[in-house]
């Protein structure tokens, strides 16, 4: 695809603002706060699909990422199997029980047409079902928390490599999508997006909840990364020979051999964060194009034009034969796909997954301000919406300190409202968050990067 | 006969007292939901913050009052900084509907663009609120705290099981009481009241009638003022004073105006009242209770309880989705005030 003058100062604008931290604050900063950005602009994307495609809202960003989260956590984290023979069995059975459940209630729907009836008969089954299943269910969970409380107390995972669960993430979400589309796709927009918000409530507290599953509050810690660890690295030939070799000029100018040594043993320990950051920085940046890639392509694609059709008015595109609601769950569920491949990565990056992180303010707020911020309908406005807005949350905390410190000049430095407002300079970040939304929807509401109008 | 009162004291100190105590909270908040949903028609986000802030300013004067040594005795302090706290908040709302909303009113923007507005207020409120007290839970309830104390109830009646009522808690019903017979008595018998029905039932028609817009969308921000700065004070009086609360509480507030029938605001405290007995009675262990009712012999071995407190939260909204899902506009049928 072709980019606009624009668009190419967006991404000269991108490019410049980490190269300028680099410098300012350091690399191993920007990278740490560029691979948060390109997670962020993956989330963008994701809600841009369902929105700027189809103007399905998706507030549930938050569930979607905690399901990415768990995916992580199971493909990656090693099998614990006195866990397994503890209640396996018993979670097993109920999850059939579970199904069978569902089942039972959907056949009741599809045979039983008086209205009644069917209330009558599916309230029976599901209390019946849920006190059978209840049976099974609590006895396992809580033999499987009893194992070994303090390192394990959960079911473990399958012990993969953690960057398979990037695709096994986007299926998790997938799958809770299309309940919660099945749910409230009929809604309207604003009660759609107040009912997926709570939703991915449940969804969080669920996690936070369910020891057995994710380890609940206790969270799970140190899972594998797809990446070399620093340590290792120090202690590599070709990664010394590589340091060596970049800073040879640097090195060359020291004639002491201990002194030598010592600056070469700094460069190693820098160089070494600053490669693993970059490494997940180019894995992301793969999954970043090629998600990139066929948003652009399913955009101008037929289906494309069908879901613009659809959000342009929805009443024309169903006269015109187009199944509404189907392709409304459809890209719901797409969008809420790559929701949760960022979840997955967000989890890798950390190593860590801590379902009380999973705050909406956080996870869903922000990353609909960089949608809107972005430009709904284009990809590469969400990718610069998730740059910058992710850019200026990090960044903001250090500019106010500036800025307070530039305005009290004249005060002692013992004044309370100055003292005050530094303790308080975390908080001014949601002060820009909000600012620039209302700014943004003011005076550019399609965007800083708007969607293209084709006429094809 | 000494059991039963007994189960009917452990059901009243444990169910009942504080699901009408929370019920009225939500309640009152739900009412503000509505009246925006109904009159400006989006779904304000913001109302959790503009919540907040209301109780924050009664805070803040609260202990102003308490270094002047100014108090009402046994009751809280609190009630006199409230009216100051309920002036800022409708200044508040005034000011944000001049520079925020009223933009989008005059272009006709979709609800949901101004829902996507009343985030970003959202943020801005929620780091007012933080930049000026900071984010550490506040208790600034005084004067006396239980008006029957669980002790003292024992000694009297002669009972096994105590019954503690504290002075917020019955604060918070009698406000409500009135604050809810006011605004019934507003909408229903004042001619402004009665203009503002018109108005959300259906504009165009309004406006024809010669109703001045601007005037009923004012008078919607005065109340809404009132009542969520009144919401926002009985929550942090009740509870204790969080400004990361609140934003959870938009959550339950908006399953409220929903299951009540989002635009009904008979519905909206109905559905207020609904979600919080459900979340409290849901997640109850009934224990006590039936060991009390039921002769030993049946006496249940587990703590018979639904779903664990953990899952309070997701509860409001498993019955928003039943709601939406069986019967789509809510309780009362809503969208006219």
């Amino acid at each position: 695809m072709k980019f606009e003058k624009y668009e190419w100062v967006a991404i000269a604008i991108m490019v410049s603002l980490f190269i300028f931290v680099g410098f300012i604050q350091g690399w191993s900063v920007s990278l740490v706060i560029l691979n948060m950005c390109i997670i962020s602009a993956i989330m963008t994307m994701g809600v841009n699909i369902s929105w700027g495609y189809a103007g399905v809202i998706n507030f549930g960003v938050m569930g979607f990422l905690a399901m990415g989260g768990l995916a992580a956590v199971i493909v990656s984290y090693p099998p614990i199997t006195e866990s397994w023979k503890a209640g396996g069995t018993g979670i097993g059975v109920s999850f059939v029980l579970l199904v069978i459940l569902v089942t039972a209630v959907m056949y009741i729907n599809k045979t039983v047409k008086d209205k009644r009836n069917r209330y009558i008969f599916n309230t029976i089954f599901i209390i019946f079902g849920i006190l059978v299943i209840r049976h099974f269910y609590l006895d396992a969970t809580e033999s499987i928390e009893d194992v070994n409380p303090a390192i394990a107390g959960f079911l473990g995972g399958l012990g993969l490599p953690i960057i398979f669960s990037w695709i096994v993430g986007g299926f998790f979400a997938a799958g809770v999508a299309f309940i919660i589309g099945k749910v409230a796709l009929g809604l309207r927009s604003d009660y759609l997006a107040i009912v997926t918000l709570g939703i991915s409530e449940i969804v969080v507290s669920v996690l936070k909840h369910e020891e057995w599953l994710s380890r609940g509050v206790k969270n799970v810690i140190g899972l594998k990364r797809p990446v070399p660890y620093e340590i290792n690295l120090q202690n590599t030939d070709w990664f010394i020979n590589l340091i060596t070799y970049l800073n040879s000029s640097k090195l060359n100018n020291i004639v002491d051999v201990s002194d030598r040594q010592q600056v070469l043993n700094n460069l190693i320990i820098d160089g070494s964060g600053i490669f693993v950051k970059l490494s997940y920085a180019v894995l992301f940046l793969i999954v970043m194009f090629i998600i990139f890639y066929f948003a652009n392509k399913a955009q101008l694609s037929p289906w494309g034009r069908m879901m613009r059709a659809i959000r342009d008015n929805e009443t024309a595109a169903n006269a015109m034969g187009k199944d509404v609601v189907k392709q409304h769950l459809i890209i719901f569920v797409i969008g809420a796909a790559i929701v949760g491949v960022a979840g997955a990565m967000l989890v890798t990056l950390d190593g860590l997954f801590t379902p009380s992180g999973y705050r909406p303010l956080r996870f869903t707020f922000i990353i609909w301000i960089m949608v809107i911020v972005g430009g709904s309908g284009n990809n590469l406005g969400a990718i610069f919406g998730g740059f910058v807005i992710w850019f200026s949350w990090i960044e903001a905390a250090p500019l106010t300190t500036f800025i307070i410190n530039q305005l009290t000049a004249g005060l002692e430095p013992t004044n309370a409202l100055k003292l005050h407002l530094l303790d308080s300079v975390p908080y001014f970040r949601y002060l820009f968050m909000g600012l620039i939304l209302l700014l943004i929807l003011r005076y550019r509401p399609k965007g800083i990067i708007p969607e293209k109008v084709r006429h094809s | 006969m000494i059991d039963f009162l007994n189960s009917v004291i452990v059901l009243l100190n444990f169910i009942i007292i504080p699901g009408i105590t929370y019920g009225s909270q939500l309640a009152i908040g739900a009412l503000g939901v509505t009246f925006v949903y109904a009159i400006l028609r989006f779904a304000n986000f913001a109302h959790g913050e503009i919540m907040s802030f209301g109780a924050m300013i009664t805070i803040l004067f609260t202990w102003f009052f308490q270094s002047q040594n100014i108090g009402l005795g046994i009751l809280p302090t609190a009630l006199i900084a409230l009216p100051i706290g309920i002036v800022a908040t409708i200044i508040l709302c005034i000011i944000s509907d001049k520079f925020v909303f009223q933009y989008y009113r005059y272009q006709k923007s979709v609800p949901v663009v101004l829902a996507m507005v009343s985030i970003g207020l959202m943020f801005v409120i929620n780091a007012i609120i933080r930049i000026i007290i900071g984010t550490e839970t506040i208790k600034f309830s005084d004067g006396q705290k239980f008006i029957i104390k669980a002790k003292q109830f024992k000694v009297i009646t002669g009972l096994n099981e105590g019954l503690a009522l504290k002075s917020s808690q019955v604060i918070t019903i009698l406000i409500t009481i009135a604050l809810l017979t006011f605004t019934f008595w507003f909408l229903q018998k004042t001619k402004t009241g009665k203009s503002m029905r018109a108005f959300s039932d259906n504009e165009d028609l309004a406006l024809l009638s010669g109703i001045n817009p601007d005037r009923v969308v004012f008078i919607t921000w005065v109340i809404v003022g009132v009542l969520a700065c009144v919401a926002g004070t009985l929550y942090g009086l009740d509870k204790s004073y969080k400004p990361i609360i609140y934003l959870n509480l938009v959550l339950p507030i908006f399953a409220s105006a929903i299951v009540g029938g989002i635009g009904s605001p008979f519905g909206a405290v109905v559905g207020g009242y609904v979600i919080a007995f459900s979340e409290i009675m849901v997640t109850y262990a009934y224990k006590k209770f039936f060991v009390y009712i039921l002769p030993s012999s049946l006496e249940p071995s587990g703590l018979v309880q639904l779903l664990s407190t953990d899952y309070k939260f997701a509860v409001s909204f498993s019955i928003l989705v039943i709601v939406l899902l069986i019967r789509p506009s809510g309780i009362f049928k809503g969208r006219v005030l």
